[in-house]
């Protein structure tokens, strides 16, 4: 019962009503431009050939039972999870490790650094060589959009530990396993937090594109992910379709950026209670 | 005579054995930087932290009194001279010594009962007596309500009374407190003084105590250590006799305190103005924190009058 007065309370409050406001003006400029081609007697290059909402949700109801629209969405889904828990299971203890062992910092940092900026795109042709199946070329790039983000933030979270906290536990008798377990990594929580919310957005960027260029998977040209589904479109010249594809997969992006949040709140109660 | 108040505190079983110290440092020298471009931050330091006493050390902030405590905690070694706790030589870290910090060390990922726990836990002796420990303590620094809430939704006074608290459930021999009030508003500053002085007096711990605050000094101390300024070392000793339990208004009233505070102030102003003709930050700041002091106006509030 609580919560559903906090929830109506959140849902009329003048935050949510201004989001409203924000989302029918843009759907009514971008309705009325690409129906008139024309505002205020200029006509538009751009706007005027992109398919109106209108179109758009008529032909988004139609791939409401689509088992392939839905089939999409599951693919992509399942690589970016896949990815991104390959990237922080790999992530986190290598970052770790290079902010507590010197040597091993040394001897790792610099190779890091070069990959590190090359973006995942361009890693996209030597991933379809190395890999034996596509589905893993796929999950590869996934999986570096996330983990160079991932490392670098739980490398920086873990070497900006307040040294008192060291001294203190030292003081206090901690061994180094003690100190690992009860202050190093609850100290980079946060940073992991943090590298997870945003590794998890470089995710969805970049499934598009290694969907589009290695063909949609095994499945079929129905069933090769939000990504293929709109360079399939666009081949076809569904140009609608092209548009749900794009929303989807912004909806599946927040969704997973809302889940990643709310999982950090869990693992970083003290940060949230004031 | 101060061995036989400690013993009868530990016969006493409803409260904690208190245990105790006796720092000594012998012409202690540090300093950092490599080959020729080294610089002294502590030269030829002797003094003793006397066992089951309150010791505070004072001198114009930047003088090197953090190096002494880092020193004496252990994180670091002298470059010469020795440090011995109950003549034993100090060769890193302990539970013997611990130190509490300028600004909170609390863990905040973790409640205020978790924090004041971590030591027993460190050693593996999370056990009924540890935790009964905690819990008279938590009573003791008044924060049994406040026993799950993590350290940032607790006001600046308490916790500093957490970390007290985090300190002595470890029972060190000396308790070393790095200017733990520094940053607290006039009003918190002096209920923590009366505070921190019950709970000294309870215990007669031996306690080292770093500040830059004349009145915290003069309250607080037994035996009051002025410094040079850097290299630091001790310039001089002042015993402070005035009797335990002291109220705030003794800093004013007391004539005895006002002689240890003209004293004092005399001293640190000249180790002030010897800097100053050397050009340093610290001892400008210092003489205008000074020339502040000497112009304050009474406590009680009333504008000063003419004569």
């Amino acid at each position: 019962m609580n919560t559903t007065t906090r929830w109506r309370k959140k849902l009329l409050s003048k935050a949510s009503l201004r989001a409203l406001i924000s989302i029918i003006v843009f759907l009514v400029l971008w309705e009325l431009g690409s129906r008139s081609k024309q505002w205020l007697g200029f006509s538009l290059p751009w706007i005027g050939q992109v398919p109106a909402p209108t179109a758009v949700l008529n032909v988004w109801e139609g791939l409401l039972g689509n088992l392939g629209y839905w089939q999409s969405w599951l693919f992509s889904l399942g690589r970016v999870v896949g990815g991104f828990l390959a990237a922080m299971v790999i992530g986190i203890p290598l970052g770790l490790l290079m902010a507590v062992n010197k040597r091993f910092h040394d001897i790792v940092f610099p190779s890091f650094e070069v990959l590190r900026p090359i973006p995942p795109l361009a890693w996209v042709p030597a991933s379809i060589i190395f890999w034996p199946t596509t589905e893993l070329s796929i999950a590869f790039v996934i999986f570096l959009g996330a983990f160079f983000t991932v490392v670098i933030n739980v490398v920086s979270g873990a070497r900006s530990i307040d040294v008192r906290y060291f001294q203190s536990a030292q003081s206090m008798g901690s061994s180094q396993w003690d100190i690992f377990r009860r202050i190093v990594l609850p100290a980079t929580m946060p940073s992991i937090v943090v590298g997870s919310a945003v590794g998890m957005g470089i995710t969805w960027e970049v499934v598009v594109a290694a969907e589009m260029i290695s063909g949609g998977g095994a499945a079929g040209s129905e069933g090769g992910g939000l990504g293929f589904f709109i360079w399939n479109s666009y081949i076809g010249g569904a140009y609608e379709q092209i548009v749900v594809g794009m929303i989807s997969i912004g909806i599946a992006g927040y969704a997973c950026s809302t889940a990643i949040r709310s999982l950090g709140g869990f693992f970083t109660p003290w940060l949230k209670k004031r | 005579m101060n061995n036989l108040h400690a013993s009868s505190m530990r016969a006493d079983s409803a409260k904690p054995a208190v245990s105790a110290g006796e720092i000594t440092v012998n012409s202690v020298s540090k300093s950092y930087g490599a080959a020729h471009f080294t610089k002294d931050v502590v030269r030829d330091c002797s003094f003793t932290i006397e066992s089951n006493k309150l010791t505070v050390m004072i001198g114009p902030s930047g003088c090197g009194k953090s190096t002494l405590i880092r020193l004496l905690a252990g994180f670091e070694m002298p470059t010469s001279g020795t440090i011995a706790l109950n003549g034993k030589p100090i060769t890193g870290p302990g539970r013997d010594r611990l130190v509490v910090f300028q600004e909170s060390a609390l863990f905040p990922w973790m409640s205020t009962y978790d924090n004041i726990m971590y030591g027993p836990r460190a050693r593996g002796e999370d056990n009924q007596q540890a935790r009964d420990m905690a819990k008279f303590l938590l009573e003791k620094v008044g924060l049994t309500a406040f026993r799950d809430k993590y350290p940032p939704q607790l006001s600046g006074g308490m916790q500093r009374r957490a970390e007290l608290a985090r300190a002595m459930i470890n029972n060190p021999d000396v308790m070393i407190l790095d200017e733990p009030f520094r940053g607290l508003d006039a009003m918190s500053k002096e209920l923590m003084w009366e505070y921190y002085a019950g709970l000294f007096e309870e215990s007669r711990r031996t306690n080292f105590f770093v500040t830059t605050d004349i009145d915290e000094a003069i309250y607080l101390a037994d035996r009051l250590l002025i410094m040079t300024n850097t290299p630091a070392r001790v310039r001089a000793t002042l015993e402070i006799d005035i009797p335990r339990p002291r109220k705030i208004a003794d800093l004013f009233n007391n004539e005895r305190a006002n002689e240890v505070k003209m004293e004092a102030l005399s001293l640190l102003h000249e180790e002030a103005m010897k800097s100053f003709s050397g050009g340093s930050r610290a001892a400008t700041d210092f003489i205008e924190a000074y020339s502040k002091r000497t112009t304050t106006t009474p406590r009680d509030g009333k504008q000063p009058v003419d004569p």
